[in-house]
């Protein structure tokens, strides 16, 4: 099916993520206000199966919140999204035994092994006892970790921390992948590594995976399809190459990224959420750039 | 819900507690600091304070079983920060995305604190054995006192997990820890009888989980004592901790909001 880029109006659906069959994410007019404040409004778009899908966005845009949602870390305020097929609202406890997630910040315990910090996922996500092993082996095998297996974590460079996190996530087989800004703070190796297991992994185990990112590089090379979110709503989707070329013939997806978000420069993020990714977003009262 | 995916949690959770515990045990070796003050200084001058109990030993004798209480109470009621440091990590948000039920979440990080509460408690006795002290050192009194202790350091550390999950910052929790452990100390009978407080003070002392546990301590540990009765104690703490345990599973997932 032919992708088309468009610009998103609110509660607008985006064709440019449709695809072949049934997507393994379907947001449906979700929607999440914190007060008075609307941090996700009226989003809906599709992820195909087996895609990289990436989430662009300033802080404050309303990533965090939408990854929350379908996640079921946090309940919508409105609307639906099918994550693996299944109602995040209806049912988040089947959604949560369909996905993986790897937070920001590095979340593998540092004063566990690899290994036990691998057999501790197993277990949290009832894969069985003759199983475990040979899962922890072939996900340690698999992210370049074997002789690191029996090493406490806080010896582990950035790197392999963020590599036992992706093994830790893809244990249980997920349909889907969330990532939050999966190679902030790694050297350029690091990312590189990671990239590359994202895409093996994808191939070998046909997994969808969204992910945050403020790395336009990893946008452009790793992901399939792009979305950019402003101020909770989807200002614009495509691939990277779409975005651009509908720019202007000579931009690059910094400037895309400028184009729909530039306008919150001086008004989108606070102190306190900078410091804080987790705060909850904070009022964004520009409304330029989703035109 | 299926009760051996429960208790493989549950076991799970608490396991890597305990890993993470014995490979970093300063903490328990910075609390145990604070009991043999308690007992060696306070005890010692206070039992010659005339009106309390009949001189240094035997008032040091009533103190014991307090200050095990109190150390519980003290090592479980930071609990929560330790739980807001996970949230701040992202390990708190891997936890509740992953299919685990929550109430297995809760009770396995209950269960560790419990066992911190045994490293005290251990630190207590050779210290009473150390200064000769007449309590019941037999195994069944030591192991019912084992018992008491991680249902005690369960209790506190569920209702310290739930203030976490309501101050939700690190800096909020300290202050509002300090507060509320003092007055939970001062407030039972761990260091002084309940028939020396005024009728008010009694009143609150009943409300008081600590007065529960402190008392079914010293039934245990000071054979012969005046208390209100070990089944009672157990009772209202396994009451109070299943309460809390239903407000922990509700307001956990709301840490990471």
């Amino acid at each position: 099916m032919n992708e088309q880029l468009v610009a998103e109006a609110p509660g607008r659906r985006s064709r440019t993520a449709a695809t072949d069959g049934a997507p393994s994410i379907d947001v449906r007019s979700l929607t999440r206000r914190f007060g008075t404040f609307t941090a996700v409004d009226h989003l809906s778009f599709a992820v195909g199966s087996g895609r990289i899908f990436g989430l662009l966005g300033s802080n404050g845009a309303g990533k965090s919140t939408l990854v929350k949602m379908m996640t079921t870390l946090l309940p919508p305020t409105e609307g639906d999204a099918l994550v693996g097929g299944v109602s995040i609202v209806a049912d988040p406890a089947s959604v949560r035994s369909r996905i993986g997630y790897v937070p920001q910040m590095l979340s593998a315990d540092g004063m566990l092994t690899g290994r036990e910090n691998l057999l501790f996922s197993a277990r949290l996500y009832d894969v069985t006892a003759n199983e475990r092993k040979p899962r922890v082996d072939e996900a340690l095998h698999f992210m370049g970790l074997d002789e690191a297996a029996g090493k406490l974590v806080k010896t582990y460079s950035g790197g392999m921390a963020r590599r036992l996190e992706l093994a830790q996530a893809m244990l249980h087989r997920p349909a889907v992948l969330f990532l939050d800004e999966p190679t902030i703070g790694l050297d350029p190796l690091a990312r590189l590594a990671v990239w590359d297991r994202l895409r093996t992994m994808r191939l070998e185990f046909g997994m969808t995976v969204l992910l945050t990112t403020h790395d336009m590089e990893e946008a452009e090379s790793l992901c399939d399809e792009l979305a950019i979110l402003h101020a909770g709503r989807l200002a614009v989707s495509g691939t990277a190459a779409e975005l651009r070329t509908a720019l202007s013939s000579t931009a690059t997806l910094s400037d895309v990224f400028a184009h729909y978000c530039g306008g919150t420069i001086d008004k989108g993020g606070v102190f306190a959420d900078a410091r804080s990714p987790r705060a909850a977003p904070p009022p964004v009262t520009d409304g330029g750039g989703a035109s | 819900m299926s009760l051996r995916k429960f208790c493989l949690q549950t076991a799970a959770v608490a396991d890597v507690e305990l890993r993470k515990l014995v490979r970093d045990p300063t903490e328990l070796a910075s609390r145990a600091v604070q009991p043999v003050l308690w007992l060696t200084v306070f005890g010692q001058v206070m039992g010659n304070v005339r009106g309390i109990h009949g001189g240094p030993e035997s008032y040091t004798v009533f103190l014991t079983p307090g200050i095990l209480a109190q150390s519980v109470l003290f090592s479980a009621i930071f609990y929560g920060i330790a739980v807001i440091w996970e949230r701040d990590l992202g390990v708190v948000h891997k936890q509740l995305v992953s299919p685990a039920y929550r109430s297995a979440l809760v009770l396995g990080k209950a269960f560790a604190a419990g066992f911190r509460g045994l490293v005290q408690a251990g630190v207590i006795y050779v210290l009473a054995a150390a200064m000769h002290l007449p309590l019941a050192y037999g195994p069944l009194p030591v192991v019912a006192v084992l018992g008491i202790v991680v249902l005690g350091s369960a209790l506190f550390s569920t209702f310290s997990l739930i203030i976490a999950c309501v101050v939700k910052t690190r800096e909020r929790f300290m202050g509002i820890g300090q507060v509320l452990t003092m007055p939970l100390f001062f407030a039972s009978s761990a260091i002084y009888p309940l028939d020396l407080m005024p009728p008010w003070l009694r009143v609150v002392a009943r409300f008081n989980p600590l007065t529960y546990l402190v008392d079914a301590l010293r039934a245990l540990m000071v054979p012969g004592s005046a208390t209100a009765g070990l089944g009672g104690d157990v009772g209202v703490m396994a009451v109070v901790f299943a309460l809390l345990l239903v407000l922990a599973v509700r307001v956990y997932p709301g840490l990471v909001r």
